[in-house]
């Protein structure tokens, strides 16, 4: 069906006739070094077929081991989202025919998940949303199938498994449907993804497929005295951010469209599977899965029941690194930023804060670090595409250039080309002053330069006595080029003094 | 005595003493095979050059003075369901007729580790799914006593191999009855370890939560010395317990006293065969006259087994074989014949103006593979799980055996708060003959009932010879005993071969 999608779906003052629904499911490859039921590398990009064993390409008579360390990893980022961790769970096979799954069923967990009940603070300190707790409905651990690459080009379409993948732990994570807008979506991936990245569980690479993510979406709509449900459609194939954001108003858009048109609610249509075609911007509705209707979950056999205690959850909860949301507001508390300020900082990772952090307390003034950190730090950062860890200025050395603005030994249009040449020469800030022949100028020698300079400038003179003060401005541009090394508001305190003396 | 005679403790005796070598030993089992093996057809494959490289090794090293193992030159069979490497682990079905495993189930490492021979693969009903060894894609095996009978299943082969003095030591598997009814049915020993005991890893699953590993020997001793091999945890295996092993063999001449045994009321209920019956009433007597208190017993859910057992065990099969399905490895459909299907479907659904319903290639594999490469009986069983799984009839089904499952267990608990063992028949009734239930699976279920209560509760039993029907077919008895109390088990059994001579008995084989 081809549609009609213009604006009239948007009324006249800018607000949208429904309030969007929406929901994701975030499938997140934990970073082990082994997958999740065998002993295999997870190593990403190995030649197809490299990395499996009987256990993983499911051979008759293998058998599945659990990787503790999925599962701790799992347990620290349930904890984190403020998840519940029951102290047992267990193990279900979901069923179902694929070629990349070479078992015929999936390892995950259907009624007792690792943990369920959480929630993660979203936030856009652009005000595009209001701050709010995204719930969490459940997380739980799967293991991931294979790669079915359809090979078209040969023009025999011919279907090639890679079974690197089989294996790999997941963690899903789903969120409540309570999303309401495409940007909420966005930021509930961005603090997602940085949160992860903060609890160094996952690479969080979209690209590589460490990251996937399907959004659940529908519309609430009045209509008249009437409150209406569109059909719930499952959107997949998204794989950016970006894509997530423009695939979920595209289909809330195309929902309304189709509303208008069929009438259709919830309940009266299954649940659909839509794809994103990204470069044609539009969803698209997908072949089902072969008997996609019934996984026949039930108990897996073959794996214990996974038991923790509570001491053990106090434990793994001590290993719990400061998360992003805590450090937003300590930032914002203890250097008197913003929240645009802080979270500019926290999105540069933990590399980032810690730099901030040490720059902030050495000079003393978390505005004027904060400046310097978001202009400086980060495009010399850029540029040079390095990481906080590998950046050669430390953060001591760049607060020393900071006390010396704060002491006017060097103002901040002289401070940037400073910290160039520290960056370079790798230098300290005394150094690199000295490098670029910044010293401070003596009282006497700055008062023979201006005394000169009126002398010079009697019309400046006569403008300054008959009460405009500002004309002693046209000095200052004079005085800088005698001697660079003056200091402007000091040129113009000098002068005004002289002037008033004289 | 030849040394077909001799049990496989006298055969490690006599090599330990170098009055054999294995050579001979492997060399004697090999010549028997050839001998009895195209009528009874226990081997689906024979190792036998293998197996004598094997051999000759073994003597080179005792020879030399070099440390062997527990079961050092002593010939195995093992059955068609354990992984071997680099040979052909068909489980007795066409699905598989060609699959040469890259791997070792973890008991035949054990087995190699210990230096037992391989001696070959038996037959077994396909998947193990059967109790007449007639489900075998590639042939029956029959009973040695009379080749008109079944050996029973789902391990016909290696019971009957050990039967016929074709191999000294066999390993079965036991998801419901599978290692004891055939023991029962072939007059030999057969162990079904508790649950755990013994590692899964390898064995092809039919159902996951019951497989067992055991060994099927002519004595208890034997068993014991086999058990001593493969038991114990294996980190492969999450399933397999983490408690000690004990020594089985060295134990077993020690005399129990006080020994409770409780016979099992619902054991002894109609359809229980008369001269089972009273052979199985001797035997307690044999145990009364060793010292034995004998009480009655009573097991309320038993009746409940067979109905759980064939809801539990095909709905874990149902996942367990979906893995066959001609994508990666085993049979595939013919290509040819698919896309000819496909072509004649199409053109029926275009002069019908229904392209659209028309079945994907790949759907059309898998039916195609499955339907050809399974046999019946573990078609119904795929069927009977997946119905059972099914949304709708999961708790109606499935779920609800087990909460049976779980009430068997507490009756099993219950009882032995009152007796060490349980004792009674193996099976309703002695051999039946081939053909005379391949109509009718629900009997061929019904023969269970004394077996899948073992299973289900995950404890440990054996079947011992106890006597023989007018006919001339063995009958067996059946111990049963708590998680773990496998030495106990053994002990308890063994105390009865020394007081009677029906595990000396051996098969009328026509030369």
């Amino acid at each position: 069906m081809k549609l009609k999608m213009t604006d009239s779906t948007e009324q006249k003052n800018g607000s949208l006739p429904y309030e969007m629904i929406i929901g994701l499911e975030v499938h997140v490859q934990l970073k082990t070094e082994t997958k999740l039921f065998c002993r295999c590398s997870t190593k990403f990009g190995a030649e197809p077929n490299t990395q499996t064993c009987p256990v993983c390409i499911g051979m008759p008579g293998a058998l599945p081991v659990m990787n503790r360390r999925a599962y701790d990893l799992a347990i620290k980022t349930a904890l984190a989202l403020d998840i519940g961790i029951p102290h047992f769970t267990k193990w279900d096979r979901k069923n179902y025919y694929y070629p990349d799954l070479p078992r015929g069923y999936q390892i995950s967990q259907f009624d007792l998940p690792l943990s369920e009940g959480g929630k993660l603070e979203i936030s856009d300190p652009k005000g595009g949303f209001k701050t709010k707790n995204v719930g969490i409905t459940r997380a739980h651990l799967e293991d991931d199938a294979g790669k079915s690459l359809h090979d078209e080009a040969s023009g025999k379409a011919d279907t090639r498994i890679d079974l690197n993948r089989t294996g790999t732990p997941l963690l899903e994570i789903v969120s409540e449907p309570d999303m309401s807008s495409p940007q909420e979506a966005k930021g509930y991936l961005t603090e997602l993804k940085l949160l992860l990245t903060y609890l160094e569980v996952s690479d969080c690479n979209m690209q590589e497929g460490s990251l996937r993510v399907d959004a659940n979406v529908n519309l609430k709509i009045q209509n008249g005295n009437e409150t209406v449900y569109t059909p719930i459609v499952e959107v997949k194939n998204m794989n950016s951010f970006r894509a997530v954001e423009r695939a979920v108003a595209y289909e809330a858009k195309r929902q309304y469209t189709v509303w208008q048109e069929t009438g259709l609610v919830k309940g009266q249509l299954p649940k659909q599977t839509r794809g994103w075609d990204d470069s044609a911007q539009i969803t698209r509705a997908q072949r089902e899965k072969e008997d996609a209707s019934d996984y026949r979950y039930f108990p897996e056999p073959d794996l214990c029941p996974a038991v923790i205690t509570e001491e053990e959850i106090a434990s793994y909860r001590a290993t719990l690194p400061e998360l992003p949301g805590a450090i937003r507001k300590r930032l914002q508390g203890d250097f008197d930023l913003n929240p645009y300020d802080a979270d500019v900082i926290v999105n540069q990772g933990q590399g980032g804060v810690d730099y901030y952090e040490e720059l902030a307390k050495e000079c003393g003034d978390g505005k004027q670090a904060s400046n310097w950190f978001q202009q400086d730090v980060l495009r010399k950062l850029n540029e040079s595409e390095t990481t906080f860890a590998e950046f050669s200025l430390q953060p001591s050395r760049l607060a020393g250039l900071l006390l010396a603005v704060q002491k006017k030994e060097v103002d901040t249009t002289r401070a940037k080309d400073v910290f160039g040449v520290m960056y370079e020469k790798n230098l300290t800030a005394q150094e690199g002053m000295k490098e670029l022949g910044i010293e401070q100028v003596d009282t006497s020698a700055l008062s023979d330069l201006c005394k000169m300079l009126l002398e010079k400038n009697p019309q400046v003179v006569e403008d300054v006595k008959s009460g405009k003060k500002q004309a002693v401005g046209a000095l200052i541009g004079q005085a800088k080029k005698a001697n660079p090394n003056v200091n402007p508001g000091e040129v113009r305190k000098v002068c005004l003094d002289l002037i008033e003396q004289g | 005595m030849s040394i077909l005679e001799y049990s496989a403790t006298e055969l490690k005796k006599k090599l330990e003493a170098k009055e054999l070598t294995s050579v001979e030993v492997v060399t004697a089992y090999l010549n028997q095979i050839k001998e009895y093996d195209g009528e009874i057809r226990a081997f689906s494959f024979v190792n036998e050059e293998e197996a004598l490289n094997q051999a000759a090794e073994v003597d080179s090293r005792r020879k030399r003075g070099e440390k062997v193992g527990l079961l050092a030159g002593i010939p195995v069979a093992v059955k068609e369901v354990l992984a071997t490497e680099g040979q052909k682990t068909t489980c007795s079905s066409k699905m598989l007729e060609n699959f040469v495993s890259p791997y070792n189930a973890t008991v035949v490492q054990k087995i190699k580790d210990e230096d037992g021979i391989l001696l070959g693969r038996t037959n077994m009903d396909e998947f193990a799914m059967g109790s007449s060894t007639e489900n075998s894609a590639f042939g029956a095996t029959s009973n040695p006593w009379n080749t008109d009978y079944v050996p029973g299943g789902s391990s016909g082969g290696a019971a009957a191999c050990v039967a016929a003095d074709m191999a000294p030591l066999s390993l079965g598997t036991d998801t419901g009855g599978s290692i004891r009814q055939p023991a029962g049915l072939c007059g030999i020993v057969g162990l079904k370890p508790t649950y755990g005991r013994v590692s899964r890893y390898g064995l092809v699953a039919f159902a996951s939560s019951l497989d067992q590993v055991g060994p099927m020997t002519r004595t208890v001793a034997d068993s014991a010395l086999l058990l001593q091999a493969i038991a114990g945890h294996d980190r492969l295996d999450s399933t397999s317990a983490n408690v000690e092993v004990p020594d089985y063999l060295n134990d077993l001449e020690k005399p129990l006293a006080g020994l409770r045994l409780g016979v099992v009321t619902e054991h002894f209920g109609e359809g229980l065969d008369e001269e089972v019956r009273q052979a199985v009433n001797d035997s307690i007597e044999v145990y009364r006259s060793l010292g034995a208190t004998i009480s009655e017993v009573s097991l309320p859910h038993n009746k409940y087994g067979i109905a759980a057992y064939y809801l539990i065990a095909p709905s874990e099969a149902s996942s367990n074989l979906a893995r066959y399905d001609g994508v990666h490895y085993g049979y595939r459909a013919d290509e040819r014949e698919i896309w000819q299907e496909l072509t004649e479907e199409r053109h029926r659904l275009v002069a019908d103006g229904d392209e659209r319903s028309a079945t994907s290639p790949l759907v059309k594999m898998y039916c195609k593979t499955r339907s050809e490469g399974f046999g019946a009986e573990v078609k119904r069983r795929i069927m009977l799980g997946t119905y059972a799984l099914s949304a709708g009839y999961y708790d109606a089904y499935y779920l609800k055996a087990l909460k049976v499952r779980r009430l068997i267990q507490k009756d099993y608990l219950e009882a032995f708060k009152e007796v060490d063992l349980l004792i009674g028949p193996v099976t309703p009734t002695p051999a039946f003959k081939t053909g005379e239930k391949t109509g009718d699976p629900l009997s061929m279920y019904l023969g269970d009932l004394f077996t899948v209560c073992t299973n289900l509760a995950g404890v440990a039993a054996i079947s011992i010879p106890c006597g023989f029907s007018k006919d001339g077919l063995p009958i067996g008895l059946q111990l049963q005993s708590p998680q773990f109390h496998e030495q106990q088990l053994l002990r308890v059994a063994h105390m009865y071969q020394t007081q009677t001579d029906w595990h000396i008995k051996r098969a009328p084989l026509a030369s």
